[in-house]
């Protein structure tokens, strides 16, 4: 069966052009980075090479850049090194949509006794500027919004919170592995100190990451040992991933409006598409700020882990935020925070989509999806009458 | 992606018996839309013999949900309601080929619908009272449903607990009363009691913890540069004090709860260990 692919928030395919770049070094080229002798120092100039093209991604310097494991590895970097350079401070600010890296990070920090605070969203996803304004004080260590997020795909405004951190000599930190590849993102027009860029999310390898820490920015590491990244983060690198990651950045940077447009394209299809031929359904996020890959949808009435199972059957590949699907028994912590009601909560169903994506892909998931949605339905105590009914015996 | 099995799959796929009966005798409604399972119902019954005539379902939940509904109206179809009343989650999850741990919530619902059926058709009240006390509310699960849920399948910690009733997997802040109410129910029936170490004194306590945290835990922090006092023993707490490059660690927590975990294995499992400084 054919997979139609369109998780790709949750990961991305690896481009063939990555492969083809990694592969003489899971090969024939296996010499060590830190080594003297030409067979390792060559993989050293390489590794340079990828950082420059990390960096040029976000137009950031490429000593700006340091290659770690994964997306979370960088978030927690970013927040340990904070608290830890700035020991007087005891207050963290974060939202309550973040990423588990960022938000259980922090959870971790208040059982130590910082102070956090968890801004709140608005129905849409956006942030209130207002709400976070008044947030701001002289005690906090690190503020760390994400820059895109990972559910909804709704950006928010970084360049005015940024602006806002900046201000009051706030330290800020981005957590923007959705965003890295999808939208421009440019270091020198938005000042954030740090910023997090996961490999797997941009058509690179899963177990590498980077983290962008603007000159100047008071650091401390958070793996200690040898000396590779100029001190910032021992242990031998994840050479040919890191090599991969270089040549994904350069990939996203060049074709990044056209990707852009393409794949807005077909999402806009697909969920004007789906809205039109399925009722009691409704897109959660700010549709005028969102990823251009990103859209989720909440189907009333049915459960989200069951859609997703039923999609299986026919190779589509989607992400729901049921509480079935999480692992725990909470459902989705991002659409709970925009107050999406419990019954669109449990039927939510993200779609993501890459530059692998095809129109046939997009009308394959068209065809089938009413039928499911719709026998899904007739399974189901619940439906528009019987919720009507019960609001209105309450209200009575 | 969840492990489910053939059965679990094809039930899901090809639910049997859904829809409404509309003339029912009986109608067994359980669980809500928050809490992302609920499962109506309808049974057909021969006022006779009491035997099941029919039996249909909707349900609103996972795969797993709707599979063991389907499971429940296969299993009571043909019985009489004193022989249907006889079949246990266990039953529901067993024609399924076995659920996944974390799903055998879904079974208990269907016994529930089942039981809440047939408390309808002879006009019992509904099985929830007034006076039943809520120890989950995240989940809104009574202290009575977890008793009966713990003894019917054996269930002894917290996470089986959660796994079958879902109770505790939301904030978590019932954890401590569910672990109260499973010792209870457990020393209630002393022969089905899971086996403990037999008990120890005071002293032999004192002196077992001071040789396992000598032995099994000082090196290990040591080597990190690290170490670990201990500071004192009352009842069933322990006070230790982290010292070196535990200080201040952003890890300490998980130091701690390391420690714990060891000398609940190697000594008592009801011990909690505190950090002072």
């Amino acid at each position: 069966m054919k997979i139609i692919y369109l998780d790709n928030n949750a990961t991305t395919r690896i481009a063939p052009e990555v492969v083809e770049e990694m592969l003489p070094y899971l090969t024939d080229r296996y010499g060590n980075p830190s080594s003297m002798h030409t067979f390792g120092g060559h993989i050293h100039r390489k590794i340079e090479d990828a950082r420059e093209k990390v960096a040029a991604l976000i137009n950031a310097e490429p000593d700006e850049i340091i290659f770690t494991s994964c997306g979370t590895e960088s978030d927690n970097t970013a927040l340990a090194s904070a608290v830890e350079s700035q020991p007087r401070k005891r207050h963290i600010v974060t939202t309550r949509v973040e990423h588990p890296a960022v938000m259980n990070f922090c959870h971790h920090l208040a059982r130590k006794g910082y102070r956090v605070t968890f801004l709140p969203v608005d129905r849409q996803g956006q942030m209130e500027m207002g709400t976070l304004l008044k947030m701001l004080d002289d005690d906090i260590a690190i503020a760390s919004i994400m820059y895109a997020n990972n559910e909804t795909g709704v950006i928010f405004p970084i360049e005015r919170i940024c602006g806002a951190m900046k201000e009051r000599g706030i330290l800020f930190h981005t957590d923007a592995v959705q965003a890295a590849g999808k939208i421009p993102i440019d270091v020198k027009k938005v000042p954030v100190d740090m910023l997090t860029i996961s490999g797997h999310k941009l058509h690179a390898a899963k177990g590498v990451g980077a983290l962008f820490v603007r000159k100047g920015t008071r650091f401390h590491p958070y793996i200690r040992g040898g000396h590779q990244e100029r001190g910032r983060r021992a242990g031998t690198e994840n050479v040919a991933s890191i090599i991969g990651l270089g040549r994904a950045a350069r990939l996203a940077h060049r074709y990044l409006y056209e990707e852009s447009s393409y794949l807005s394209g077909l999402r806009d299809r697909l969920e004007s598409g789906l809205l039109k031929s399925c009722p009691d359904a409704s897109v959660n996020g700010d549709r005028q700020s969102r990823l251009p890959n990103t859209f989720n949808i909440s189907f009333a009435f049915i459960e989200g882990e069951a859609i997703l199972l039923r999609l299986n059957e026919y190779g589509i590949c989607a992400s729901s935020g049921s509480a079935c699907t999480s692992g725990s028994l909470e459902p989705s912590h991002v659409l709970r925070a925009m107050g999406v009601p419990y019954t669109a909560v449990h039927g939510s169903i993200r779609f993501s989509l890459s530059r692998y994506t095809t129109e046939q892909d997009i009308d394959a998931v068209l065809s089938v999806m009413p039928g499911i949605i719709r026998e899904l339905r007739e399974l189901s105590p619940f439906g528009r009458d019987a919720l009507t009914c019960r609001t209105d015996c309450a209200n009575e | 992606m969840w492990d489910y099995s053939d059965k679990v799959k094809e039930a899901f796929l090809h639910p049997k018996n859904v829809g409404e009966i509309a003339d029912a005798d009986a109608v067994g409604e359980v669980g809500s839309i928050i809490c992302g399972d609920a499962l109506k119902l309808f049974l057909k019954i021969d006022k006779k013999t009491d035997r099941i005539l029919d039996a249909r379902f909707q349900t609103f939940g996972c795969a797993s949900a709707i599979a063991s509904s389907s499971a429940l109206t296969e299993l009571v179809k043909g019985r009489t309601l004193d022989e249907a009343l006889k079949i246990s989650n266990h039953d529901i999850a067993q024609y399924l080929g076995g659920l996944p741990d974390q799903k055998m919530h879904c079974s208990v619902l269907g016994r529930e619908a089942l039981e809440a059926a047939i408390a309808n058709y002879r006009g019992k009240p509904p099985m929830r009272e007034e006076a039943e006390s809520v120890v989950c509310k995240c989940f809104d699960v009574s202290e009575e449903k977890l008793r009966k849920v713990a003894m019917e399948n054996h269930l002894t910690t917290v996470e089986e607990i959660t796994n079958f009733t879902k109770a505790g997997g939301g904030c978590g802040e019932c954890i401590p009363k569910i672990e109260a109410i499973l010792q209870d129910v457990w020393s209630l029936i002393p022969s089905e009691k899971p086996p403990r170490p037999k008990r120890m004194t005071n002293l032999q306590k004192i002196a077992l913890i001071e040789e396992i945290i000598e032995s099994e835990i000082r090196p290990g922090l040591q080597a990190d540069g690290g170490d670990v006092e201990l500071i004192d023993i009352e009842g069933s707490n322990v006070s230790i004090a982290l010292r070196g490059m535990c200080t201040g660690c952003l890890m300490a927590d998980v130091t701690i709860k390391g420690i714990q975990s060891k000398l609940r294995e190697l000594v008592s499992n009801d011990l909690v260990v505190e950090a002072i400084q």
